[in-house]
């Protein structure tokens, strides 16, 4: 009777099929929030500090915002990188805290769900807003 | 803690002096989480706001109102701080992960980051706040 060992350091199991998206998903994670820095502390100082802070902001207030396609790129800019960069975050820890596979999957999908949702919206209402619509 | 005859592997067992378990590098990525995660759910709930200005100025005005409420105006003092931790935690990680010297000085910078954090709050909790504070104790 021979003793059967593998030979020492003998791969378990063939090689895992590598794909680089999590390297570029942490990647996207620094760039994304190095710009997220600019807008998102940019639009806060100017909406909720400068000039009387959110008591100044209404609808007349953002048709004058608007009426700039320097704001309307910095605000489109913001929730494209916001929703992936959150979206992204959220995603992460979903794969930390769910325990089943089931479960995991549909938190995921309920997320991407509200990532389409919100950018998709957010996207129509930038590009579609109206100064003159009625009351 | 530490038996006659424990294994001489304490480092790695839980409050045996492990560099990262339950230090403050590990409170700092927590509350990044957590400031994160709000901060999406709150992003949410900001773009269905913001799009009723596609369904009428009245809609619009009507529910930014409940943003100026004294109540929800402390929130916003607390979403502004989380955002504010998270973007400085933020630049921190970054800088540990792509500065040479930044994981030897990543301590420091947490304490710099606290630090930076309290002094814009102060200021920052005056200015969100002065509107509110004045309004309700009777000024005009």
């Amino acid at each position: 009777m021979s003793l059967a060992l593998d030979k020492p350091r003998s791969p378990k199991r063939p090689a895992a099929r590598r794909s680089n998206g999590e390297l570029y998903s942490w990647l996207f994670m620094r760039l994304s929030g190095l710009l997220l820095v600019v807008l998102v502390l940019g639009h806060l100082f100017i909406m909720n500090i400068l000039d009387g802070g959110v008591h100044k902001i209404n609808f007349a207030f953002v048709a004058g915002r608007w009426s700039s396609p320097f704001w309307q790129f910095w605000d489109l800019a913001m929730l494209w990188l916001a929703q992936l960069h959150g979206g992204n975050g959220v995603r992460t820890v979903i794969n930390d805290y769910a325990r089943k596979d089931s479960t995991r999957f549909w938190l995921k999908m309920l997320l991407y769900v509200s990532m389409v949702l919100i950018i998709s919206l957010g996207t129509f209402v930038i590009f579609t807003f109206d100064p003159n619509i009625s009351n | 803690m530490t038996s006659a005859g424990a294994p001489e592997r304490s480092g790695t067992t839980r409050g045996g002096g492990t560099l990262y378990r339950g230090d403050l590098g590990m409170w700092s990525w927590v509350a990044h989480r957590i400031t994160g995660v709000l901060t999406f759910f709150f992003l949410f709930t900001h773009v269905l706001d913001t799009a009723l200005v596609r369904v009428s100025p009245n809609a619009y005005d009507a529910v930014i109102e409940t943003y100026k409420n004294p109540v929800v105006n402390l929130f916003e003092v607390g979403l502004v701080g989380a955002v504010l931790y998270h973007a400085l935690n933020g630049i921190r990680v970054m800088l540990v992960d792509f500065w040479e010297k930044g994981a030897k000085y990543q301590r420091v910078m947490l304490w710099t980051v606290l630090g930076v954090w309290v002094l814009v709050m102060i200021p920052g909790f005056y200015f969100m706040m002065e509107r509110t504070i004045s309004d309700l104790v009777g000024g005009h």
